[in-house]
């Protein structure tokens, strides 16, 4: 049950990856990466339970905080040109 | 157990359309805007339920560690604040910066 679950959501990935490559413009890559972010931590609760090891609860929290932080980073150097003013 | 497993099933199937959905309107859609559109909404449904589902799970077969149920319940709390405002911080820079929407008749962008 769980890996099937894995598996799908990491083809869900792949689909997505294509936005980031192909995606006119920086604004289309990185709305695709949020997407893939947030995929990322469903991806990795579901492993924690297939490898029945808890600690990758922690890892998922962690990386919701990291995606949130890098996207408003990307999108407030992008409106204005720089990060320190 | 067998309810506990259907329940979880379901939740697990319903959350992973939504996460399809999201994913396929990423691709397809022709505009910046309306691919946000279709991301911002499925992505959170979709994890939400996808972790539901889990929870569920956890409470039935594992029922002495209630802390690791409250860590996953904060972790859907934190996507459904944060998500939506990563979206519409990527929404409000391209409105700003000039992205014009798509209209009936122009080719793809």
């Amino acid at each position: 049950m769980f890996l099937a679950t894995g598996l799908l959501i990491t083809i869900a990935v792949t689909l997505s990856l294509y936005r980031v490559v192909v995606g006119p413009g920086v604004l289309n890559r990185t709305a695709a990466v949020n997407v893939i972010g947030t995929k990322t931590i469903v991806l990795l609760v579901v492993m924690g339970y297939y490898f029945e090891r808890p600690y990758f609860f922690d890892i998922a929290l962690l990386y919701a905080m990291i995606n949130l932080i890098g996207t408003l980073v990307f999108a407030k150097y992008l409106e204005r040109g720089e990060l320190w003013s | 157990m067998v309810l506990a497993d259907a329940i979880t099933i379901v939740l697990l199937g319903v959350g992973l359309f939504f996460l399809f959905v999201g994913s396929i309107g990423l691709l397809r859609l022709p505009d910046f805007y309306t691919r946000l559109h279709a991301t911002g909404k499925c992505d959170t449904l979709g994890a939400g339920l996808t972790i539901l589902g889990l929870i569920v799970h956890h409470f039935f077969y594992y029922p002495g560690t209630i802390l690791i149920t409250v860590k996953l319940l904060f972790l859907i709390l934190f996507i459904f604040v944060a998500n939506p405002t990563a979206t519409h911080a990527i929404m409000r820079v391209a409105y700003k910066t000039g992205v014009m929407p798509w209209k009936l008749g122009e080719e793809r962008k």
